[in-house]
């Protein structure tokens, strides 16, 4: 039922990889006589329970299928943002920087820090508004808030895109249900704005976190807010000392999952607010579909190349914080 | 004591009111906006819905594709991840930094690689066998590449859902009680381990599911008309139905999920608990 990322276990202590290290019973049958089983004939010679080849044959329908998929395009991002493009008048194909440079120069350089700016904030906001939540919904006696609250961000977490866009627009959009009702544009209020964003995002950005984060808080002791109690703490002092500091690393999984899924998010943006909120992934759907001057054809994938490295940056953090998580609340 | 209990309820009820309300405002205003009419109310954006031209063409197209990629995915991860369960940790780990790689690339930088790709391959395959599959692979009937993006951009879900199921049970052991019992690898696969993992299955297929249906990104800048794209044009002019359809699909996706965990709830009536 839930998306949240989940930490990963370390790996099994103990390996029988090879060989046949299986502590079965004394009469195995062989392998080739399925379903008969004749009681009292041993099998003479290797019993082999598991297929030695099987456990790398089988990944590699998988792994051939990235690193064709995954790979031509990492590889096609890699060398066209390097190289002039076709269209270019002097040195077609030929090494060139320029792409990366005008990658970072001017209006791209402008959506390139918006995009990171909206969703860092976005993503702050998400996990502030998104512990309270899952807070209350992980100390709550009743198990029917909890099923209700967790199945619906459940549903609001995968309600993004387009969808989402549209409900906005029929309720703070400038003839939207609740700006006529309360008359909000008056009052200096525009969903076609950088603030407008913002509230749209966090609505599928604040159920992602409380389901990233409710594991962790599940986590935490009763104990240790007991003990905590005893010895005089006042409940600011529990979560100052004790809390925070045990869920600083799910809480930072959770910001760099929600900063990922806003840096990402295209669709939403692309419905709302046209060309108000220069973005990242807008620039280039509009370099990819030939609005760049002549000769910048591979600006798009200079582009992407940014996109990737302030993922990439982001990711790093992300990865080893999951590992590390799984110390305290297991 | 007795004083910070009751502080504490008021201030969790607070705070799920206000949450409450931020997330229930827009749906009722939604759907309040899809219906509402100048002479009172009309339930014309729904009922106009079947037969608004290219609604069942691009749910069709929406709907092959989603089924597709859920096989493709299950059909990838599943035997790999089963594999790995039982064999070498060390590609374990590889195939976790597989499956977390595509986070790193976001939806429109890959979109941009492929068209890259795309227009590449022509140029210097024009004289070969391959040329066939680019010619193939875009056909607009049903685009494989569009295919191909969604299984890469479910994958982490995927893994992620499977690998948590996984967790749960101890294939290693199952499999060995299977085949001393006799059973074939096949059939230690089918009959012991699966049933096993279809809370995982569905979580997985669900997950894969939602991102196909609303899926608009690689679509829309590939040029290609599934369901998402078709809303987007629909909105342009009839904001009314677009509204609807939202509504909609927020609905499905909430029928879907509780699909879902009935299905996980009435395995576990079945099992006895264990101690």
């Amino acid at each position: 039922m839930t998306t949240a990322p989940t930490p990963v276990p370390t790996p099994a202590a103990t390996d029988h990889s090879g060989g046949a290290g299986v502590s079965g019973t004394a009469s195995a049958t062989s392998p080739t006589v399925p379903a008969q089983r004749t009681p009292g004939r041993h099998t003479t010679g290797r019993r082999r329970l598991r297929p030695r080849a099987g456990g790398w044959l089988a990944t590699v329908p998988l792994l051939a299928f990235f690193a064709i998929s995954f790979g031509l395009p990492a590889i096609a991002i890699a060398i066209g943002a390097f190289t002039a493009s076709s269209d270019a008048e002097t040195g077609a194909g030929q090494f060139t920087t320029d792409n990366l440079t005008a990658s970072v120069q001017g209006a791209y350089w402008t959506a390139l820090l918006s995009s990171v700016k909206l969703s860092a904030l976005t993503a702050l906001l998400g996990t502030l508004i998104g512990l309270p939540i899952a807070q209350a919904v992980v100390t709550s006696r009743y198990r029917a808030v909890r099923e209700a609250v967790l199945s619906a961000s459940g549903v609001l977490a995968n309600f993004g895109g387009l969808p989402l866009a549209f409900a906005f627009v029929a309720t703070l959009g400038n003839a939207g249900e609740l700006t006529k009702l309360l008359h909000l544009t008056d009052h200096g209020w525009s969903l076609y704005s950088f603030t407008g964003l913002t509230v749209v995002y966090l609505y599928f950005l604040v159920p992602l976190m409380v389901l990233s984060i409710t594991p962790a808080l599940d986590g935490l002791r009763v104990q240790w807010r007991e003990a905590a109690h005893n010895n005089r703490a006042t409940t600011l002092q529990y979560w100052r000392h004790v809390a925070l500091p045990i869920l600083f690393p799910s809480l930072l999984g959770g910001f760099v999952l929600l900063f990922g899924s806003a840096f990402a998010a295209y669709a939403t943006a692309a419905a709302m607010v046209g060309a108000t909120v220069p973005l990242i992934s807008r620039s280039i759907a509009d370099a990819l579909s030939g609005n760049v001057l002549v000769g910048q054809g591979n600006l798009a994938l200079a582009l992407s190349l940014d996109m990737i490295v302030v993922a990439a940056l982001v990711m790093a953090v992300y990865l080893p914080l999951q590992r590390r998580s799984a110390r305290w609340l297991s | 004591m007795a004083q910070l209990i009751s502080r504490l309820r008021l201030w969790r009820g607070a705070v799920l009111l206000v949450a409450g309300i931020y997330f229930l405002l827009p749906m009722a205003a939604s759907v309040w906006f899809s219906i509402d009419d100048p002479q009172g109310f009309t339930f014309e954006a729904y009922t106009g819905l079947l037969s608004a031209p290219g609604f069942t063409d691009s749910l069709w197209l929406t709907l092959q594709l989603a089924l597709v990629t859920v096989l493709v995915v299950l059909l990838l991860l599943v035997p790999a991840l089963i594999a790995v369960r039982l064999g070498s940790p060390r590609l374990r780990t590889v195939l976790e930094v597989v499956c977390t790689l595509p986070l790193v690339v976001p939806p429109v930088a890959l979109t941009a690689g492929l068209i890259g790709v795309l227009r590449w391959g022509p140029d210097y395959l024009m004289d070969t066998p391959f040329f066939q599959t680019f010619v193939f692979v875009q056909d607009p009937k049903f685009p494989l590449v569009l295919v191909i993006a969604y299984v890469l951009m479910s994958l982490p879900l995927a893994y992620r859902a499977l690998d948590a199921g996984l967790r749960a049970v101890d294939v290693r052991t199952l499999v060995e009680a299977a085949r001393n019992c006799g059973a074939s690898w096949p059939r230690a696969v089918f009959t012991v381990v699966l049933p096993n993992l279809r809370g995982a299955l569905l979580n997985a297929s669900f997950l894969t599911l939602a991102l196909v249906l609303g899926e608009f990104t690689s679509a829309s800048i590939l040029g290609y008309q599934p369901f998402a794209v078709w809303i987007y044009s629909v909105g342009n002019s009839q904001a009314q139905m677009s509204v609807a359809v939202s509504v909609l699909s927020l609905l499905i996706t909430w029928v879907l999920l509780l699909l879902l965990a009935a299905a996980g709830r009435e395995r576990r009536h079945r099992t006895p608990a264990r101690p």
